[in-house]
């Protein structure tokens, strides 16, 4: 037997992770044996998005390890533990805790740490760097007792640094050597615009300073000195002016290095030691270091594909940047500060809005060299294509950045891009592909991101993305209609501005004045639907009663044979003996088919339509209320027993299940919406695969939305921690009225905030930072429906003529006969077509 | 209204036109078989064809959302929700399958259904 080649991997960031997974994905022969060194205490996670660490992420949800993935792929994971020397004659690798291991190849994925400038002071305690989750776990706890904190470099990670001190509710300086912020990507212009917005949310910008000495403060932790005299005080300081390769180990063997650092590899990412390989921020190419992950995971590919013997190289990388900074965009495009001889430059300043564009062209006008926007990056995809694709400018380039006012389409149309044009950078998907995956049947924007994944990393590339389907599907055939029916050239959400706007209450009204024809059984309940949510009349009122589907119009789920399931309320699935014992003697009594259902509460099926008031009325008097197991509209909110009983609980998860239940009960919605309460992080009410999922911490309620199970599950994305009841409650309204409003007909949450732009991050703008200006509104909104709420059955027993609705027949109390049951497992069940001839002809 | 082979026709008696809510449907039981009739309150029309929905083999078609399909009205089965013409009983998703229809008639308020004798 041909023995596997072993391939060692120092280091298990992004970078080294990436590149393991490409040896795994074309490891099927099991020709390659692959073992790990990873010196912190996890596994490879999302080092780009640490800072959402702060605003909420957990450590777990930015973990980029697949469960299994180790373990399905046989990779040895030696964690918490460093590499520290390898003997490249003998081709070993030996570890601070004694491990050796031999390697065939050998991969260097060390990264890069922080550099901490030798100011005196620097090692006094509450001085931190940001690097790693134990980094921020460790300023985190400081955090809990300062009120001030400085960041030491104003570059791109200090900036992030900052914004952990900001979500931390401190007083936050950032101390810049340089003239401006992002000195490296941004120029002047640029750079006070930035400084302007960072300052007018509260964030101290400090440029041309000179840290000189860190001393003990007087209201502060510390004091920092400045080479001109001033000072400032803090209680915790961040160091990030910038980070070094992490070539230590390399330099210890003898393996070239750069001048400043950085281990030297060719065009196929390896070293002087034609065995051993570089990738990442470690990698010094052609005097270059890469301090992004794309290019580190374009490295990670190439060095994979020699290893499998595929022909592939390393051909430096665009440093293009977009990001959004304390919900300030910033992008930077290749030669920013137009350092190349002859070039132009066009800039845009809007004062009052705070945007500064500045392109930079070549001599003649007709080629993109360069770009910086802050404030407002919607052009960031369209200039990186014209730069990257090297596509002629129009005539007048400035049209590029001006404010499109008359309705005019800028930039230069997805049409004109090459197919290997890359689209995201993130993912690495060309336009191609996308065009391959649109008529592979990839047909929205949900559908893309899905076979795809492009525009789910920084989401940067949206927009881009959305025209290239759009484009595609023009070219198809495939007229893009979103209109809900042919009755209505509008969507759902423009249905539900109009209805709102104009206060229209009837379906007549709404398709004589917006619509044509008759309707139909896809706007009829859609409308429905919208007048509850926004005048939440009962919805068996004359006017309303044709619009309903069958399950709203009879209050109850048909089943195969024609006949209702019937689901009382059970707030929490909370019950008291005396009324399970009613759902007993109702079931019992009309012989219905009795289950538990996954939402806490009990479904009795085998109703008759002529049934449901009779059943209905036994259910209220005994001190029930429907349960809209039959509507789109709010479900269940299942919890955990909680800190009542548990002896885990932290906080009381029934009661505010409870209170959830009966504060949104009733709500109609596009489609049903599904709560459920932990009362802690063992999650024992599954809160994460709902609509709305709340857990209690030490701290206060963790929101969750947009979870789904179902056909296509969905972990449901944090959206705040730490909440007071109140705020949670706020939220919450927020969420619910926001969703209700714009989401489309049958579109549960998960997919509705696939198809946002912005996806969770908009969300919080929306729901916590307002940015919509709509808070106040939905919470109005909320507040009149939770007024309005009224028990559907309760109304309609009360009433003899919407009782006489349920009567099987126009003119005869008969019962339907073809209506038939047999007996299975002690109970009822429908009877199939060859049971139901036998019994006919018995 | 519709009077087609007048000669050979049962007129029953079914309700008052009041008893049908607006623009929806109701089932009736006519000689052992059951009809679904619906109003369109727009034409003042009374429409009926057959109650059974035979993709689901269960008498509900009376139950369904009814609306147009460009010129043709048409009734939805609440269950697998194919169409069927309330005029002619033809569903418009397979060719193969209709459902019985019937003439309806109006007068003083009442709906009468007709049976062919």
């Amino acid at each position: 037997m041909r023995t596997k080649k072993k391939i060692v991997v120092i280091g298990n960031g992004m970078v080294g992770h990436k590149f393991m997974q490409a040896i795994a994905k074309e490891n099927n022969a099991n020709e390659f044996e692959l073992i790990t060194f990873c010196e912190e205490s996890r596994l490879a996670y999302d080092r780009v998005q640490l800072s959402s660490y702060f605003s909420g992420r957990t450590a777990e949800e930015l973990s980029l390890v697949e469960p299994g993935f180790y373990e399905d792929n046989d990779i040895t994971v030696h964690i918490g533990d460093r590499a520290n020397h390898i003997d490249r004659d003998k081709q070993v690798v030996t570890s601070e805790k004694g491990v050796s291991v031999e390697y065939d190849k050998l991969v260097l994925a060390t990264g890069s740490s922080p550099f901490v400038p030798p100011i005196p002071g620097h090692d006094r305690e509450n001085c931190f760097v940001y690097r790693t989750i134990d980094d921020l776990e460790k300023i985190s706890a400081a955090g809990k007792k300062a009120k001030s904190g400085a960041v030491i470099g104003g570059g791109l990670l200090g900036l992030e640094a900052a914004k952990a001190l900001k979500d931390m509710n401190l007083e936050t300086h950032v101390i810049q050597f340089s003239s401006r912020l992002m000195n490296m990507q941004i120029d002047e212009g640029g750079g006070s615009m930035l400084s302007e917005k960072m300052e007018e949310m509260g964030v101290r910008i400090h440029t041309n300073k000179n840290t000189s000495l860190i001393e003990e403060g007087k209201n502060a932790v510390h004091k920092l000195n400045f080479a001109d005299g001033e000072s400032i005080e803090a209680d915790i300081i961040l160091f990030s002016p910038g980070i070094r390769p992490r070539d230590e180990l390399a330099r210890e063997c003898s393996i070239e290095t750069g001048e400043r650092g950085g281990i030297v590899i060719n065009d196929q990412c390896q070293t002087s030691d034609e065995n051993i390989y570089a990738i990442g921020e470690c990698a010094l190419w052609e005097g270059m270091i890469y301090g992004l992950v794309a290019p580190g995971y374009n490295m990670a590919q190439v060095a994979a594909d020699q290893l499998i013997g595929k022909d592939n190289a390393f051909k430096g990388a665009d440093m293009s940047t977009k990001l959004k900074l304390m919900g300030v965009d910033v992008a930077s495009i290749g030669d920013a500060h137009a350092n190349t001889k002859g070039s132009k430059v066009f800039t845009y300043v809007n004062g009052p809005e705070q945007v500064y564009k500045k392109i930079v062209v070549n001599e003649d006008c007709t080629r993109l060299l360069g770009a910086v926007l802050i404030g407002d990056a919607n052009d960031y995809g369209n200039l990186l294509q014209l730069k990257l694709n090297d596509i002629a400018l129009p005539e007048t380039p400035d049209a590029l950045i001006l404010p499109q006012r008359d309705g005019a389409v800028a930039g230069i149309g997805v049409d004109a891009l090459p197919d290997t044009a890359q689209i995201c950078s993130c993912f690495d998907v060309s336009k191609g592909a996308l065009c391959t995956a649109v008529s592979d049947g990839a047909t929205t924007m949900a559908a893309i991101k899905e076979c795809t994944s492009a525009s789910t990393g920084c989401g940067g590339c949206t927009a881009l993305v959305g025209q290239v389907l759009n484009k595609e599907l023009e070219k198809m055939g495939v007229e893009v209609n979103t209109d809900l029916c042919e009755h209505f050239p509008y969507t759902r959400q423009d249905l539900y501005t109009l209805i709102r706007v104009n206060e229209i209450k009837s379906f007549d009204d709404l398709i004589e004045q917006h619509g044509s024809g008759h309707g139909c059984e896809i706007c009829k309940p859609t409308a429905a639907s919208i007048f509850a949510s926004c005048w939440n009349d009962y919805i068996l009122e004359e006017n309303h009663v044709g619009l309903q589907d069958t399950n709203d119009r009879y209050l109850g789920n048909i089943q195969k044979n024609g006949t209702y399931s019937i689901v009382p309320r059970i707030p929490g699935g909370e019950i008291t003996p005396d009324k399970l014992i009613v759902l007993g003697q109702v079931a019992k009594k009309y012989n219905l088919y009795t289950k538990i259902t996954g939402g806490q509460r009990v479904d009795l099926f085998g109703a008759r339509l002529e049934e449901l008031p009779d059943i209905w009325k036994e259910l209220i008097d005994a001190g029930f209320e429907t349960g809209h197991a039959y509507g789109k509209s709010l479900r269940t909110v299942k919890s955990c027993v909680g800190s009542t009983w548990c002896r885990y609980g932290v906080d009381d998860s029934v009661g505010t299940a409870i209170e959830l239940e009966n504060r949104y009960k009733g709500l109609r919605s596009p489609h049903k919406i599904k709560f459920a309460v932990s009362g802690c992080t063992r999650e024992c009410a599954e809160a994460q695969s709902k609509d709305v999922g709340i857990i209690a911490t030490e701290n206060g309620w963790n929101l969750y939305v947009c979870g789904n199970g179902g056909m296509k599950p969905r972990h449901a994305d944090l959206l705040a921690t730490d909440l007071d009841r109140e705020t949670l409650i706020k939220y919450i309204d927020r969420f619910l009225m926001f969703y209700v409003k714009t989401a489309d007909r049958l579109q549960r949450t998960a997919t509705w905030m696939n198809n946002l732009e912005g996806g969770l991050d908009y969300l919080r703008e929306v729901i916590i930072n307002d940015s919509l200006g709509l808070s106040a509104q939905l919470e109005k909104e909320m507040q009149s429906l939770i007024g309005t709420y009224q028990c559907e059955w309760k109304t309609t027993i009360e009433d003899p003529e919407k009782i006489k609705a349920f009567k099987p027949f126009v003119n005869a109390n008969t019962a339907d006969s073809n209506i038939v049951f047999v007996e299975e497992r002690a109970q009822i069940r429908p009877a199939n077509d060859d049971e139901r001839k036998q019994l006919a002809n018995a | 209204m519709q009077t087609a082979q007048q000669e050979n026709i049962t007129w029953h008696d079914i309700c008052a036109i009041s008893e049908i809510p607006k623009d929806a449907g109701v089932a009736a039981l006519v000689e052992g078989q059951q009809i679904a009739l619906f109003s369109i309150a727009k034409t003042s029309q009374v429409f009926a064809i057959a109650n059974y929905d035979p993709f689901s083999e269960a008498n509900v078609l009376a139950r369904g959302i009814i609306g147009s399909i460009g010129e043709a009205l048409v009734v939805a089965s609440p269950i697998y929700k194919q169409h069927f013409d309330l005029t002619t009983g033809q569903c418009l998703e397979d060719e193969t399958v209709a459902v019985e229809s019937y003439p309806v008639r109006i007068d003083n308020d009442r709906v009468y259904i007709g049976l062919t004798v």
